[in-house]
């Protein structure tokens, strides 16, 4: 018996050993899960180029990106929020040094929901969507979404709203754009990662939001356009600023971008919600990596930024088949300077 | 010479250190000492960690039902409710079916049956919670949707605590899936304290010409009563600081509804999904109050349990759950 | 007379009938359990589920082997830090110590078994991974075995004082010191008591995904060391269940059956040991 206990001891102590062997270099990011499809094929297409490095990123959602970026627990964040000048005063007041956000790509929130019988795209109006999520609309066939929709058969059903309930990027956007269209919203609720919604079920991850969305008859709520698309779920088109109503995809959340390209600020944050021009989708935004300016481990800096670099370029070609929409030119190329800023 | 046996008289302190027994017992001490002051750290951790939502809210903490984190309110009401309405309904469900089988296990069954069939039941509490998760996703929520709700809603649907459409997910569901969990809490429990009555006991009742369901439920149970009072507590415990099941069907909404069919939060749930990204040190100081109540809570009713139990059950060590 | 006699009868067999049913149903919970995971996990349990890494997120495929090695290593990790603290604190309290400080340290033990796991975690999170600015296996591993402390600890001091005092006495007869005695008498005398305890909270905290929430964290890739994030089985089941692709429900349910499947067994062979040991008290 005492034998077998020895053996057993030298064969762990082995594996540890193998196991506990450094090879290659990790780097640990955390946050937004509504980039996330493209980041694991990035990092796992960057991994493949360079073995030695790995990209560790973790869905947890923006406000947790933000968090643990801001405590030093992991080496970069990822937000579809920017940064408020609050927590970006708390970054440097924590960490000595300013956090620096980097677009990465553009997308979509999209209305996304299971009516029974209605398979298309439905129609939602600025005053339909703030109705809903504030709870004053509570029947799928209210005139308020029955009147964009003529000729579809809207059930009487009582509405089911789905929302975060983590932190979230995605809730930035949504509520950023609900505080520009409704005043109520803006009063009531006001936009943030992490809300008091006046209603609704809440899904963990753009992945909890549309896994009950799938599972819950008369559920709507909002995800990033890659996750309606993957998991099949109708998702609905949103009347812009200019009065037409439109459907996410790569183009004309391109020409949401469009006009805030000229005007990009230096350091990239910027909203794109509610974005003038005839065939812009409302309800997009860019995503940032959150980086610290100053990263002492060298090996680290030069991963990350060579990260960056590829990002800007060859990562980009991955956009499309994820239904992203590609950085607009200026801005890749402002950003390509800025990466000397990271120390 | 190292000496063995009793020792007369005191000897100096090196002397007995190169005793192997002194050093046995400095170690040994040690190790036990770490245990307490793991403890006392982990207590005093939670107390410091969570002044401020203390100085900010007091007592109003308690009281107050909004959950706001970007107006920085937090009140811990929507998640105390959730997790008492939880934990009522799985006991609701659990105690009736707990007790039932133990009175079998302990009264009917033949030994052996009885033992091998407590041998599946000891199984059932060792499955992870997650798992019981995974099955509550997948199973208990659409049957929820599909089959509970409306026949329970169209019948007693203009009852408080059946209105109101259902998404599958919710106090309900949550409240099934905890009661499976700890119905083997109340079963091991109950039936070690019900096989702990003396022979005497249903003898006198049997002699005295009672059926053997009134000797069991009239004698024999009441006899029993504190112990099985102990199992319940346990159970209640149990249910109380149980997190990934809850999280995965209660539906994660900190709002207090009068129906058992909305969805709703509980506090282990809310800390599990929030923690990692509370900004703010009220945010999170306010996550880590609610897990000091949660931590008091099941205390409490820990300390109650052994009590209950070890008094029935007359045995010194009492139960480890 | 008569009639009453019967209905007395009648509910006496009924009730007991009931109770049997009580007993049935939750046997067959557990069968039910057990069944709806083979026939769900055992049809996506694949090669590929054991070797190969997780793949991009919607892409179909890939598996967790770095989750197992991940809980494994947890697993590991863990018993080195409660076992000796529950095990030598053990002896401490059946050997060597007074009343008063024994029931200190039982109350302490008991506390500490009864914080929620989710609690733990925050405890966790506040000692190792904040100071040392990042998520690890460590501070997972730490965790979880605080987890193991209590029921090793108890078990070990139940089982030591269950040992026959004639035991004792011979050895000290023939002349043994008591820390002699303890080592190769009573602690051989009692060790299926004690290793059976140490599956079983080994089994307790190999389900345990609330700990490792934000103190492993995840990885999508193999973990280096002790120092880094880790992928673990408990937490892989739980972001893939909530997940909206079928294939992450596919693989959530292989992992569960390997989950529970490595469980019971250790659990069945923790009590099997026990059954076969001598007559010490049942925990």
């Amino acid at each position: 018996m005492k034998r077998i206990a020895l053996l057993l001891a030298v064969v762990l102590l082995c594996c540890t050993l193998v196991f506990g062997a450094q090879a290659g270099l990790l780097i640990n990011g955390a946050g937004a899960t509504f980039p996330y499809p493209i980041y694991s094929k990035w990092f796992d297409v960057y991994h493949q180029k360079n073995s030695s490095i790995n990209f560790n990123y973790q869905s947890v959602g923006s406000g947790a990106g933000i968090k643990q970026v801001t405590e030093g627990t992991v080496d970069f964040g990822a937000s579809d929020g920017p940064m408020n000048e609050e927590q970006m005063k708390a970054f440097q007041d924590k960490r000595g040094t300013q956090i620096l956000h980097f677009p990465t790509v553009l997308g979509a929130a999209v209305p996304t929901y299971n009516v029974p019988g209605v398979t298309g795209s439905l129609n939602f109006t600025p005053e339909a969507l703030a109705g809903i999520f504030l709870g004053k609309i509570t029947k799928w066939n209210d005139p308020a979404i029955a009147g964009a929709n003529n000729g579809v058969n809207l059930p009487a059903n009582d509405i089911v709203v789905v929302h975060r309930s983590d932190g979230s990027g995605t809730t930035y956007m949504w509520t950023d754009y609900l505080s520009k269209v409704s005043d109520e919203w803006k009063s009531k609720v006001n936009k943030a990662t992490s809300v008091n919604w006046p209603v609704g079920l809440g899904g963990k991850g753009n992945e909890g939001v549309t896994g009950l969305i799938k599972q819950t008859p008369n559920a709507i709520g909002y995800v990033e356009l890659i996750y309606a698309l993957q998991n099949n779920v109708p998702y609905g088109m949103v009347k812009n600023a200019a009065g037409n109503f439109v459907k996410a995809d790569v183009s004309s959340v391109s020409a949401a971008a469009a006009s805030a390209v000229k005007d990009m600020p230096a350091d990239f944050r910027v909203s794109i919600t509610n974005a003038p021009g005839k065939a812009a989708y409302p309800i997009s935004s860019f995503t940032w990596l959150l980086i610290p300016a100053k990263i002492p481990d060298s090996a680290k800096r030069d991963a990350i930024k060579g990260f960056l670099k590829w990002m800007l370029t060859d990562g980009q070609s991955y956009c499309e088949q994820l239904s992203y929409a590609k950085l607009p030119k200026e801005v890749v190329e402002k950003e390509e300077k800025a990466i000397n800023n990271i120390q | 010479m190292p000496s063995a046996g009793p020792v007369t008289g005191s000897r100096s302190f090196l002397a007995k250190l190169r005793d192997g027994d002194e050093i046995a017992r400095l170690v040994t001490f040690v190790f036990a000492a770490t245990v307490v002051l793991i403890t006392v750290l982990l207590v005093y951790e939670l107390w410091i960690n969570s002044t401020l939502p203390r100085h900010k809210f007091g007592l109003h903490f308690f009281v107050t039902q909004v959950w706001d984190p970007v107006m920085d309110e937090f009140g811990a009401l929507p998640f105390v409710y959730g997790t008492l309405v939880t934990s009522a309904v799985a006991l609701i469900i659990a105690v009736p079916l707990g007790i039932g089988a133990s009175i079998f296990l302990a009264e009917l069954a033949p030994p052996r049956i009885s033992d091998t069939l407590q041998f599946f039941i000891d199984l059932l509490a060792a499955v992870p919670s997650v798992i019981y998760g995974l099955l509550g996703v997948f199973i208990v929520v659409p049957l929820i949707r599909t089959v509970i709700y409306p026949a329970i809603n169209k019948p007693f649907g203009f009852l408080p605590m059946f209105k109101g459409p259902s998404y599958g997910v919710g106090f309900l569901t949550a409240g099934i899936v905890l009661a499976i969990m700890v119905i083997p809490y109340i079963i091991s429990v109950s039936r070690e304290v019900l096989l702990s009555v003396p022979r005497d006991q249903r003898e006198a009742a049997l002699a005295l010409g009672s059926t053997r369901w009134e000797s069991t439920w009239k004698v024999v149970v009441p006899f029993a009563r504190t112990g099985i009072m102990g199992s319940i507590f346990l159970a209640l415990a149990r249910a109380l600081g149980e997190t990934m099941a809850v999280t995965m069907v209660i539906g994660n909404t900190p709002k207090i509804a009068a129906s058992l069919f909305a969805p709703g939060y509980s506090i282990a749930a809310v800390i599990a999904n929030e923690f990692t990204e509370a900004t703010g040190e009220l945010y999170t100081q306010s996550l880590i109050a609610l897990g000091l109540v949660l931590f008091l809570l099941t205390f409490v009713l820990n300390g109650l349990a052994r009590l209950l139990i070890v008094v029935t059950t007359q045995k010194g060590s009492g139960v480890s759950a | 007379m008569n009639a009453r006699l019967r209905w007395r009868k009648l509910v006496s067999n009924f009730m007991l009938t009931m109770t049997g049913v009580c007993a049935f149903v939750s046997v067959a919970v557990l069968f039910f359990i057990l069944g709806y995971l083979l026939f769900n996990g055992g049809t996506s349990i694949n090669w590929a589920f054991f070797t190969q890494l997780p793949k991009p997120v919607g892409e179909v495929g890939g598996g967790m082997a770095n989750a197992i090695v991940g809980s494994a290593k947890l697993l590991l990790a863990a018993s080195l830090l409660g076992v000796p603290i529950g095990f030598l604190g053990g002896i401490y309290l059946a050997e060597f110590s007074g009343a008063t400080v024994a029931s200190v340290v039982r109350y302490a033990a008991d506390l500490l078994n009864g914080v929620p796991s989710i609690v733990i975690g925050i405890f966790a999170y506040a000692i190792v991974v904040q100071p040392f600015k990042h998520f690890s296996t460590l501070a997972g591993a730490f965790a979880l075995g605080l987890m193991m402390i209590p029921i090793t600890l108890r078990s070990t001091e139940e089982f030591l004082n269950g040992v026959p005092r004639m035991l004792r006495e011979g050895a000290m007869a023939l002349g043994a010191s008591k820390w002699k005695t303890i080592s190769t008498v009573i602690v051989p005398a009692a060790y299926r008591g004690i290793l059976t305890a140490i599956l079983l909270a080994l089994a307790r905290v190999a389900g345990e995904t609330a700990p490792l929430l934000f103190t492993a964290f995840g990885n999508r890739f193999w973990s280096q060391g002790w120092a880094q994030p880790t992928a673990s089985l408990p937490v892989m089941i739980f972001t893939y269940a909530v997940s909206p692709y079928e294939d992450w429900h596919r693989q959530a349910w292989a992992a569960g059956l390997v989950l529970l499947g490595l469980i019971l067994i250790i659990n069945i062979l923790a009590r099997t040991i026990l059954s076969r040991g001598i007559a010490v008290p049942r925990s």
